[in-house]
């Protein structure tokens, strides 16, 4: 999360810290070069695109109808004919239902972090950069949202405004800007500190310049990072959030609201009450390895 | 060290202030105002203004707000909708029944990440290494709400060897410390310890690790100390990153139990704000909400002072 010094590494290139500006494309270009050498990242990547492209080709992909129910077909075990991984407590479809299920599982924990990002990160870079009173009032605001547990928060929020998909895409993303604020604040004033920005203040550099090509390429990456590690925990919030009934609401396929309807089906077909389970995790994990492997590769302190 | 206490004390009263607002503004973010959930839709309008008179809501926000804090700070939540018990009476029970899963949970997660993250941080096998970490991994990936459904599939459903939901055989009348209660909560405790676990494994050993690389370490070894005598010098250097940490954890515990107290039915702050939520019951949600951060400030609070005592490099006062 920290910044450390601006070194400069001129032979392996596994220490650049600060770049200067003209050398940014080198160092993107190392990072792709580190991440293409990672297998973990690669093969988490393949699996997270997969199911990304899964749920976005869905209705192409010759499934059967998600919301089809069938009162003869219901609760059938995986490998039933017709249904591949068998059906839910209405008949429906259950592979159908998890690729579908994706596109609204996926949405609900990507937005609220990039949204997060957008209005945290601008929030963070100006009360860094700004310092002050400025960074004071932000700050102490944010303080505010911090004295909560952020799950608490998360439920608390979405519980006061109702359920439904926006609410809950309002509350994730008020709970996780001020992480990324407080994120973006720290990086920021640390990069505010180096010769270099006082270097291009000294040679007549404007306020906006100074920050658009000497501070944003030295703090857009720690801050990238850190976002990306909060995917997995917005994507089992926005789930968890869905389980409880606060978030999409029935008969929408979505992973949470699959494990909260057929929770009651425990008894009568247990592998397929933990199907969507499964799905959850293995986003969260392939989220996760992935957030590693480009903090490692953009060379960012934890 | 006092004198630093005091100031940090003195500083959560603007925080508390601005949670109180946010709290305050929970009610108002709900749709429709807060009488239509008390009275029937058919209900007369003038018993709507009565009640509105009644609980203040005619009154402009400000005003609404100093009434509502002047109120609470004095120790009335309000009386729930759903059971018309006093908010407190509720909250408080519940609290307690919170408070019990989250130090169980708290022992089990800390315990074994302590033991895992020093392992692996001394670990010369990269086996070791890497099997802690993929422990850590799944801990904080695992959706431990689902891992909940799990584990009653596996020991209450196919096994039957815990029962599935309750805190105890007669649950009504609340917990108590013994082998019939003890059952109850193994399956809520692994569940909630999940997170924890996962995030602490990690700290302890980045932590170690970062510590056993530095200069003092290699001149505790130049100096003829055997690995033992150095564990405790790297121990005392990294208690108040952790600390920190496990009292984030901790609190994020007892504030993030909702969704494990609703599989298991565990009659805690969780369950109660979720059924507070769907009842649509204001007073409860509003009281649970300010009662648990308010709590989590507390704790905060308590952290970083230990965290000065425990570490000599900060002095502050």
């Amino acid at each position: 999360m920290a910044i450390q010094s601006p070194s400069i590494d001129v032979g392996g290139g596994a220490a650049v810290r600060a770049i200067p500006a003209s050398a940014s494309r080198g160092y993107w270009e190392s990072v792709r070069r580190r991440l293409r050498r990672d297998p973990v990242t690669v093969v988490c990547g393949v699996v997270l695109l997969l199911i990304v492209l899964s749920a976005l080709t869905a209705p192409w992909l010759g499934l059967a109808d998600p919301y089809k129910t069938s009162m003869i077909y219901r609760l059938k075990p995986i490998g039933t004919p017709r249904f591949l991984l068998g059906s839910d407590e209405l008949g429906r479809d259950m592979l159908s239902r998890l690729i579908y299920g994706g596109r609204l599982s996926l949405f609900m924990g990507v937005t609220p972090v990039v949204c997060a990002l957008l209005i945290g990160g601008l929030l963070g870079i100006t009360a860094g950069f700004l310092g002050g009173r400025v960074n004071m009032l932000i700050m102490r605001i944010m303080d505010v949202f911090y004295a909560f547990p952020s799950v608490l928060l998360a439920i608390s929020l979405s519980g006061a405004m109702g359920a439904g998909a926006e609410n809950t895409l309002l509350a994730l993303t008020l709970v996780f800007i001020p992480p990324i604020c407080r994120v973006s604040e720290s990086v920021t004033t640390q990069v505010r500190g180096f010769d270099f920005v006082d270097a291009a203040k000294a040679s007549g550099a404007g306020t906006l310049t100074i920050v658009r090509v000497h501070v944003l390429g030295n703090v857009l990456g720690p801050i990238l990072v850190y976002a990306t590690s909060l995917i997995s925990v917005a994507i089992i919030l926005a789930a968890g959030l869905s389980f409880l009934g606060l978030g999409v609401k029935p008969p929408e396929p979505e992973w949470g609201l699959m494990l909260n309807t057929l929770r009651q089906a425990i008894y009568v077909n247990p592998v397929l009450a933990a199907l969507p389970g499964v799905m959850i995790f293995i986003t969260s994990i392939c989220f996760n390895l992935m957030s590693d492997g480009l903090r490692a590769a953009m060379d960012v302190k934890a | 060290m006092l004198l630093y206490a005091l100031r940090r004390l003195i500083y959560l009263v603007p925080v508390a202030f601005g949670v109180s607002l946010l709290v305050f503004a929970l009610v108002h973010l709900a749709p429709g105002d807060a009488i239509s959930a008390i009275v029937p839709p058919d209900a007369p309008q003038e018993v709507v203004d009565k009640l509105k008179e009644y609980y203040g809501f005619d009154k402009p926000l400000p005003i609404q707000y100093l009434r509502w804090l002047t109120v609470t700070l004095s120790g009335d939540f309000g009386t729930s909708i759903g059971t018309g018990r006093p908010v407190s009476e509720e909250v408080g029970g519940a609290f307690l029944n919170t408070i019990v899963l989250a130090i169980s949970s708290c022992l089990l997660a800390f315990t074994l990440a302590i033991i895992l993250g020093i392992a692996a941080a001394y670990a010369k096998s990269r086996v070791v290494d890497r099997l802690v970490t993929s422990i850590a991994l799944v801990g904080v990936s695992v959706p431990h709400f689902w891992l909940a459904i799990v584990l009653v599939i596996i020991f209450s459903v196919e096994l039957g060897w815990l029962p599935p939901m309750g805190l105890g055989p007669e649950s009504a009348t609340g917990w108590r410390l013994d082998l019939a209660h003890l059952r109850y909560m193994v399956l809520p405790t692994i569940a909630l310890s999940m997170i924890p676990l996962g995030v602490m494994t990690r700290t302890v050993r980045s932590t170690i690790k970062e510590i056993l690389n530095m200069e003092f370490v290699t001149a505790l070894q130049a100096k003829g100390m055997n690995d033992r005598q150095i564990l405790l010098h790297v121990l005392k250097n990294a208690a108040p990153t952790c600390l920190a940490v496990m009292g984030l954890q901790a609190g994020n515990l007892i504030g993030g139990s909702i969704l494990i107290e609703t599989v298991f039915s565990w009659p805690g702050t969780g369950f109660l704000l979720n059924s507070a939520i769907f009842r649509r019951d204001l007073p409860i949600l509003q009281g649970t909400t300010l009662v648990l951060a308010f709590f989590f400030m507390v704790l905060n609070l308590a952290v970083d002072v230990i965290q000065t005592m425990v570490d000599p490099r900060i002095k502050r006062g």
